[in-house]
Order: C-alpha cells, then sequence, then structure tokens
C-alpha cells in the first residue's frame, strides 16, 4: 500500500521549466501512474541557487522569500533536481541564519521537499515504476545530489527495475562534470577540461544513454557530446521512468 | 615583485596545466591513488565512520581555547629550556629566525619540508644574508635546485617528471644523466648527507603540536625532518598557531588522521616529538630550540565566526587528492604555496580577498573536499562564504564588490523571480526571441557577450517553445 498523500505539490526547477520540459512532463505522467494527484503553482519561479552560489546573497534571499511564500502550505513538495532540493533544504538555513521569522518558514518548506528519485524510493518505497526502455545506461552522480542528500542509491534502484535496461556504471560517476553554474562561464578552460573527462567516462562505458537528476549537468555533458559529434542521448531520469 | 594572483594568470597557469599531458597524467596518477585509499584508511580506524565528525569537534574545542592551549604550550616548552616566540606576521617571523641565525653565527641551514616557511618566504630571507639554505625533503629539494614553488602540499614536486629530474640533477649535481629514481635518490642523498652533517641550523615546521606535554610533533616519510631538527646545533620551528591540541589523547586522533589524509598510511614512517633542545648531558640533539608561532593573519579567522572552521585544517592535503579542479589545473595556478581547496579558502583570507578572488570562484562546490577532509572541514560552505563577501563586498575583510554587472544581472533575475507575471512573460518572450536569432533545427552554437565561454566547446539546448508551465495548462488530466 501507497502512504496516502492528498497531493503532490510540483516544483519544477527553472531550467527544467524552460529547456527541458519533457522531464517535468515524465515526472507528471509518473504520477499519473502512480495515482497520485500533482498540483503546480504556477506563481513558482526560482529557488535563488544561482545567485547564492555565486555570492549574492541579498538577491537570493528575494527569490528564496517568494519560493516560501508560493510552496510553504504545500505538504510534499517534490522537484526533478537535487541541486534544488539541497538549496532549499539546507542552505536556505545559511541564508536566513539572522533572520528568525523567516528562517522558521524557510524550515517548515525545507522539511517538506523532496527530490524525484529521493520520494519515489525512500518515501513511497517504489523501485519498480513499470517503465521500459531499450538501451544500455550509464548514471552521473550529481555533486549535490550525492553529497549534500545522499542520494545515489534510488536512482540506480529505479533503473535496475527498468525493462529491457542495462546499468553500465562509468568510471568515477560521482566526479563532478564541470558544470558548477557560473563556474562553467566564468571559467570555460576547467569547466571545458572537466566535462572532457565526464564525457570520456561515460564513452568508455559504450552506454547508448547517460542519464542523471539534475538538468544543469546534464545540458553540460549534453552540450560537449553534441559539440564533439558523440550519438549518446542524454536523458533526465523522469523521461526514462515515464516515456 | 609580481603579484601571483591575478586573473590573467589564474586562467593562463591553468590552461597550461591542463594542456600538459604529462602533468595531467601524474594529477590523474596521484589522485587515483591516494583519494579513494584515504577513504579506506578513514573507515579502517578504530572509532569508526564517525571519527572525522569525532576529530572535528576536537578541533573546534582547540580553536575555541587556542590561547589558553598555546600559553600552556609555551611555558612547557620554555620549561624544557626552549625559546618561543609569537609572531604577529610574515615578517615578524622571518626577523625572529634570522637573529637566532645571526646570535648563533649560523652560515648553513637544513630545511624540512615546511610550508608555513614557504608562507612567510623565509629562504629568500636567509639566502639574502648570505646563509646557504638547503632543502632536505626530495620533493622540495628539487625544486629548490629548479628554482620554482611546491605545487602540492606533501608532494612538492608533482609536476615534474622523472626524466625533467633527471635532467636537472646532470645540470646542477653534475652527475650523468638517469631517469632512474632510485639512482636520482642517491645522488640527492649523497648532496644532502653532507648537508646534514655540516648545517649550523635546522628548520623545520610542525605538523601537530600538544600542549599537555609540550611538543611539538613533525613527520616524515624520509627521515630527513629528523636528521634535522637533532644534527644542527639550533633547531628553529615554524608552527602556524593553530596547529595545537590539548591533549595527547587528542594528538593520537588527530595524527593518524593527519597520516591517513596525508598519504593514505597508518602512521607516517618517522614521527617526532621534540618538546626543546636536547638536555647537556646528552650526546646529540641541538644545544638550542627556538619555536616561532606565527600568526600572519590567522587571528582574522579566528575573529570571523564564518571562518574560524578553517583552523581545524591540519594540512594534510587530503582535499587535493579529490579536488576535480585541481585535478586538471594543478598547484602552480593558486599562486600560494596552499593549493587546492584548502588553498582556494586559506589564501584569499591570507593574501587578500579580491586579490585571490579567483581561487574561490574558481571551484565547482562539488562538495568533495568536504568528505575527503579528516576533519570534516565545510570547504564548500567556506567558498561560498568568501564568494558572498566578494559579491556585496565586506568592511571586515576589506573586500570590496567584485563585478557591478554580474551584480546588476542577479539583482534583475531576482525582480524578475519575486513578479511570477513578469517572469512568466520575460520567459516565453525568451523562448520567441531565440527563435529570432538563432537557425531553427539544433542547439545554441554560439552564446552571445560574458556567456561565451560556454559555446567555446559545447553546445546549449534551447529554451522550449513550449515550457513545462504551458505544458501543463493545456495537459489532459487523468481520468
Amino acid at each position: 500500500m501507497l502512504p496516502v498523500f492528498p497531493e503532490v505539490t510540483l516544483f519544477v526547477q527553472c531550467m527544467v521549466d524552460a529547456m527541458a520540459p519533457e522531464a517535468a512532463m515524465g515526472m507528471v505522467r509518473l504520477f499519473d501512474r502512480l495515482g497520485i494527484a500533482t498540483s503546480f503553482p504556477e506563481d513558482q519561479t526560482c529557488c535563488g541557487q544561482p545567485a547564492f552560489n555565486a555570492g549574492y546573497r541579498t538577491a537570493s534571499r528575494k527569490s528564496a522569500m517568494h519560493f516560501i511564500q508560493v510552496f510553504e502550505n504545500a505538504e510534499c513538495i517534490v522537484c526533478p533536481s537535487g541541486s534544488c532540493v539541497a538549496m532549499v533544504r539546507h542552505h536556505y538555513l545559511e541564508l536566513f541564519a539572522d533572520d528568525p521569522h523567516w528562517l522558521a518558514r524557510a524550515k517548515k518548506v525545507g522539511g517538506n521537499i523532496f527530490e524525484l528519485t529521493e520520494f519515489l524510493v525512500d518515501v513511497l518505497h517504489i523501485s519498480d515504476v513499470g517503465a521500459a526502455y531499450q538501451g544500455t545506461v550509464t548514471y552521473h552522480d550529481s555533486c549535490h545530489l550525492l553529497r549534500s542528500l545522499g542520494v545515489g542509491r534510488q536512482p540506480r534502484e529505479l533503473l535496475s527495475h527498468v525493462r529491457g535496461l542495462t546499468l553500465v556504471e562509468m568510471a568515477q560517476s560521482d566526479r563532478c562534470c564541470g558544470f558548477g553554474g557560473t563556474f562553467s562561464i566564468k571559467y570555460p578552460d576547467i569547466s571545458t577540461a572537466l566535462v572532457a573527462d565526464k564525457v570520456e567516462r561515460i564513452l568508455e562505458t559504450g552506454a547508448d544513454t547517460v542519464v542523471g537528476c539534475d538538468m544543469g549537468c546534464l545540458l553540460n555533458i549534453e552540450g560537449y557530446l553534441t559539440r564533439m559529434g558523440h550519438p549518446v542521448t542524454v536523458k533526465h531520469i523522469a523521461e526514462l521512468l515515464a516515456p | 615583485m609580481d603579484d601571483p594572483f591575478t586573473t590573467e594568470k589564474y586562467t593562463a597557469k591553468s590552461r597550461q596545466a591542463i594542456s600538459d599531458k604529462r602533468l595531467q597524467g601524474a594529477l590523474a596518477d596521484v589522485q587515483a591513488r591516494l583519494g579513494p585509499a584515504t577513504q579506506t584508511m578513514y573507515s579502517a580506524q578504530p572509532e569508526g565512520a564517525g571519527i572525522r565528525q569525532q576529530a572535528h569537534e576536537i578541533r573546534q574545542r582547540c580553536i575555541e581555547n587556542l590561547d589558553i592551549l598555546l600559553e600552556a604550550l609555551a611555558d612547557k616548552v620554555t620549561g624544557n629550556g626552549g625559546q618561543v616566540f609569537f609572531a604577529n606576521d610574515a615578517e615578524e617571523a622571518v626577523s625572529c629566525c634570522l637573529a637566532v641565525a645571526k646570535k648563533h653565527g649560523v652560515k648553513t641551514v637544513v630545511k624540512g619540508k615546511s610550508m608555513v616557511t614557504e608562507e612567510v618566504g623565509l629562504n629568500q630571507a636567509l639566502e639574502a644574508e648570505g646563509v646557504d639554505v638547503a632543502e632536505t625533503d626530495l620533493g622540495e629539494y628539487i625544486i629548490q635546485l629548479a628554482g620554482e614553488k611546491p605545487s602540492h602540499i606533501i608532494a612538492p614536486a608533482i609536476h615534474k617528471t622523472r626524466e625533467q629530474v633527471g635532467q636537472l640533477f646532470a645540470e646542477k649535481l653534475g652527475i650523468d644523466y638517469t631517469a632512474d629514481p632510485a639512482a636520482l635518490t642517491q645522488a640527492a642523498r649523497a648532496v644532502l648527507r653532507e648537508k646534514f652533517l655540516a648545517a649550523d641550523m635546522g628548520i623545520t615546521g610542525c605538523n601537530l603540536a600538544c600542549a599537555q606535554t609540550g611538543h611539538i610533533t613533525t613527520v616524515s616519510n624520509e627521515g630527513n625532518i629528523r636528521m634535522t631538527s637533532t644534527l644542527p646545533r639550533v633547531h628553529v620551528a615554524f608552527m602556524g598557531m593553530e596547529r595545537v591540541v590539548a591533549t595527547l589523547k587528542d594528538h593520537d586522533i588527530l595524527f593518524r588522521l593527519l597520516s591517513s589524509g596525508a598519504a593514505a598510511q597508518k602512521l607516517g614512517g618517522y614521527v617526532s616529538y621534540v618538546g626543546g633542545p636536547g638536555p647537556e648531558d646528552y650526546p646529540d640533539g641541538p644545544v638550542a630550540f627556538h619555536l616561532i608561532i606565527i600568526d600572519n593573519g590567522r587571528s582574522r579567522m579566528l575573529a570571523d565566526p564564518a571562518f574560524r572552521e578553517m583552523l581545524c585544517c591540519i594540512r594534510c592535503s587530503a582535499c587535493l587528492n579529490v579536488c576535480p579542479v585541481y585535478g586538471k589545473i594543478g598547484g602552480h595556478a593558486y599562486g600560494s604555496p596552499y593549493s587546492g581547496p584548502v588553498g582556494a579558502v586559506v589564501t584569499p583570507l591570507l593574501a587578500g580577498l579580491n586579490r585571490a578572488q579567483d581561487l574561490c570562484f574558481g571551484e565547482t562546490l562539488c562538495g568533495a573536499c568536504k568528505q575527503a577532509c579528516p576533519v570534516d572541514i565545510d570547504l564548500p560552505r567556506m567558498l561560498r562564504e568568501l564568494r558572498f563577501r566578494l559579491a556585496e563586498g565586506d568592511e571586515t575583510w576589506s573586500a570590496t564588490p567584485v563585478s557591478k554587472p554580474e551584480k546588476f544581472a542577479m539583482d534583475t533575475f531576482a525582480w524578475f523571480t519575486s513578479h511570477p507575471a513578469a517572469y512568466r512573460a520575460a520567459l516565453f518572450s525568451a523562448s520567441r526571441m531565440q527563435a529570432l536569432v538563432y537557425a531553427k533545427e539544433g542547439p545554441i552554437r554560439q552564446l552571445p557577450g560574458p556567456l561565451a565561454g560556454w559555446t567555446r566547446s559545447r553546445t546549449l539546448r534551447k529554451i522550449s517553445s513550449r515550457p513545462f508551465r504551458s505544458q501543463w495548462k493545456s495537459r489532459k488530466q487523468p481520468s
């Protein structure tokens, strides 16, 4: 039996909303299939992570306050991005450390937000979503998802139950792909050297598809693969779990 | 002197390192060898995996009581016949050492590897006074001969291949060229043995100090530090003021972790506890022992609760061995003896935030360093904190805002994110604008202005003509 949730409130990371809507649609189809109602507060924007990581806390607080206002009455927020969840769950506490009023509100929201795979496996206890995918897949561990949220086992568990899918681990799957937000634009040489290594590890596996849970990393990997002309498909895990 | 911290230098040295295939191989090799092995060593400790957090608490306690511990240490060392000097800055530390050298008529010095002496620029100062200085750690000896700077905290010559060392030794030591590591080591050993026996003064760093016993601890795998501290008449030890721990029990845990973090060892090969000069009735040991305890900006870290945690660092370099950025750009790009994640935090704090800003912006915040740290220091948190002070300016650190255009961009973005109707309108108009600017099919190949860095090596997906929020509106509700 699934735990009874009145509703899952979707937080669709700004990057997914704008550039990878099919990932969020996958997530919606997935919940439809599981019989879980979803809602999407249309006033949602961005959690404030880009500004926070770049040091602009005043700007970040503005986005964060808006996020809190939009989501504070949601009982269960699910997001297809590990780094945004880490931002809301952990870094809002840093951001509002000196503001008890907002800190309390941030804590409440932070306690109710889950990354998609974490939600499926740890909260709903589902590791087989009934998906099928013909292909050899390798999985990239996104840094904040793995190290801030401790999520690495969950996506693999979900992938291992996808029919027709062969999971091949790449070497150093937990090594940073070199995205790092504004880092990738400010220090393109270093960022490129890192993504080149990542792509080499991906190609070594012979996989036809690389999967991850964070769109930032995936856009970075995809951008390099495309520029180099490597025919490897890049997919957000939600696309693969509910095609 | 040239400023080692300009953006141009950071970029140029990074680029140079990335295109140096041999260096890339050496960095990948040391990271593959030490990174995973270090993790295994931590979990093999009898205290279990929680030892890093336990050690963090121990270090925090030490730092909170630093004044008391340093006084206790100084009292003990003085009681044992040693002399202790507190140096406020690099200049004071160096002139103290020069005064000791002058007093004892020192002409030749042997040194154990010590990053804090690199920090204060000791070698140059001694050499300027006509003192002959010989580094005795093999790696440090190599870079001293080459006139270079260390590029790794515990493997300072990692950027040099054995062929390069062979050429260097042939040229500087007059031996026949060989690239055989054993033969090269023997050659260095023959020279250094004479240096040890002739030296008037030995200078070492200090890996840890213990207030309870009043000793400093040095560790090496070559035995050179012990020879440095015991053979010459005078021993001068340089110590960053944060290196002290309260009790021998605390020392034990930290020392094990230091060995694990530094070299994936249970214990370093040669460990010495030094509490003062050799007693009068002893046949060996120095007649004089001086401990120079250095502040040089550490009090400022202590005074700022956001950066106090940095003083927990025991400079083991475990973070260098896992850092993806260090693994690509090597040590020299950091422009300081402290490279890698530790350098990215500590160097701006020591040298000035604005001056060394690229070090903290030039990291990906991946968090591997925190996981590798034997005392669980939250380096990513401090990197973000430094960025915050730099982005918005900070009086206590005399930091001025780094970029007006970036601040404007972030403020504008924040305004849109808190005005949802405007945000939606901006999203849809960006999607339409893009269709006018770029070709219909395929990803973006060339981004404008400051974003161009991305498309130098990558394409970028376009903003969808139907962002999720519009697809959500028109979706069929499940029955």
